[in-house]
């Protein structure tokens, strides 16, 4: 039930987004999000509302750092 | 898909599991606290894939599945009484009750309306002013900050045919109940993803300090799971016992500042009781005073007799972690996902459920 996934913003109008993933579009509340969207950002949503906005940044150091680790352990 | 196809690049997630199995040289048991986790392991294959060394658990992290019977019972109390209308998330509605379902009480008559949403309840109270509509407030800390919201929304507006019925649990105080029954072994958790965007790492420090086990806060995807276990056996075969985040993209040390202001200007600690654990202090919430004409237990009687739970049902031990549901006879026989016997089995997140779906024997 805590299902909660990221959406495109593609609109917003006031306190309500709306967000798609693939051809679903959806409308999210943005009473709850901790950093103010654009459109285009990646929102967290989960039961209707923005729990969170994605920093691209961090998404894409995980991947970057887990990466390198493995390519040290796994040769070393 | 962006956000979800890298974390699902088959390449990386063989480096890591190979990179596991380098590794993890002590026996450990890892619990999955969340039940998003459970179906995503078994949906991946995970379990399959890690050495010998290397037992993951599943926790109580299912909101349908630990909501005590009472308060199935409560909801269900709630829907017989005239003018009300009762709205739930969907997994609820199946849930054997000690005598009935809301399923079956809709059937019946009740007005029982499944919604997606708060605003979707709170849409429902605009738009039947001469009702009652009780939102049925179960859930973790994910979902508790959306149902604030809408009473928060109720109280300005002047809506005061909107009320909650609130049963929603906290899951850092179930995780140190585990650890002091200590009826199980338990080396480390996978930490709940979306929990943790709300409350942050801190409620997690006791589990670390107290007890000295390792947390990893866990995204969703195969390759952030598989991430998160190797963080896990790093600490424990380096003897290190910290909360560690995986899922970065998605949670902060410090939560969402924001949610968690609304949830706490709304809602007050309880005392909550659990299925399979009891009552914990301190794992709930309800309304408070400022928000307490939006408290269903305000409008109505709702003492209801002690509940009883299926007999037979394992569901207690399997949402500790002590069982697994291939130790509960009625699995697959009296229990299967189209004629569930127990909450674990009705919920797509429940143990149960998973183990239907994807274990094959
Ligand atoms: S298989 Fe069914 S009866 Fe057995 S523990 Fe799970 S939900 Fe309960």
């Amino acid at each position: 039930m805590c299902l909660a996934v990221p959406m495109e913003v593609v609109e917003i109008k006031g306190n309500m987004a709306t967000v798609q993933v693939g051809d679903v579009q959806r409308r999210a509340c943005l009473d709850l999000v901790d950093t103010f969207p654009d459109v285009g950002d990646y929102l967290i949503i989960h039961a209707g509302y923005a729990i969170h906005r994605i920093d691209p940044e961090e998404a894409r150091k995980t991947l970057e750092y887990f990466k390198e680790i493995l390519e040290y352990e796994v040769s070393g | 898909m962006k956000y979800r196809d890298e974390y699902r690049d088959p390449e990386l997630a063989d480096r890591l599991i190979r990179a596991i199995r380098q590794r993890s040289r002590t026996p450990v048991r890892l619990m999955e606290v969340c039940g998003t986790h459970t179906v995503a392991i078994f949906r991946a294959g995970i379990k399959t894939l890690l050495p010998e060394t290397i037992t993951l658990i599943s926790g109580p992290g299912c909101p349908v599945c630990v909501t005590a019977q009472e308060d199935i019972d409560r909801a269900i109390a709630l829907c017989r009484e005239p003018g009300v209308t009762v709205a739930t998330f969907g997994d609820l509605m199946r849930v054997p009750g000690s005598e009935s379902s809301l399923h079956q009480e809709k059937a019946r008559g009740a007005d029982v309306r499944m919604v997606y949403a708060s605003l979707d309840a709170l849409d429902l109270a605009r738009r039947l002013p001469h009702r009652r509509v009780v939102m049925l407030g179960i859930g973790f800390e994910t979902t508790v900050p959306t149902i604030a919201a809408a009473v928060r929304q109720a109280k300005q507006e002047g809506l005061t045919n909107f009320l909650v019925l609130s049963a929603h649990k906290l899951l850092p105080p179930a995780m140190e109940v585990l650890l002091s029954a200590a009826e199980v072994r338990i080396d480390g958790f996978l930490c709940p993803g979306h929990v943790t965007t709300i409350i942050g790492t801190e409620p997690y420090q006791d589990v670390v300090k107290r007890h000295g086990k390792p947390c990893v806060v866990s995204g969703f995807e195969p390759v952030d799971i598989l991430q998160s276990i190797h963080m896990l056996i790093c600490q424990l075969e380096e003897g290190r016992r910290e909360v560690e985040i995986q899922y970065t993209r998605a949670v902060h040390p410090q939560g969402n500042p924001r949610a968690r202001a609304l949830m706490d200007e709304v809602f007050e600690p309880a005392d909550s009781a659990w299925r399979g654990l009891g009552k914990i202090p301190g794992s709930g919430l309800k309304l408070r005073p400022a928000y307490a004409a939006h408290g269903a237990e305000n409008h109505f009687a709702l003492t209801v007799p002690p509940g009883r739970e299926m007999p037979g049902c394992r569901c207690g031990e399997v949402l500790r972690g002590a069982c697994t549901p291939l130790d509960c006879p009625l699995f697959r026989q009296r229990c299967t996902p189209t004629q569930p016997y127990g909450p674990c089995m009705v919920s797509t997140e429940g143990t149960c459920a998973a183990y239907f779906k994807y274990h094959t024997a």
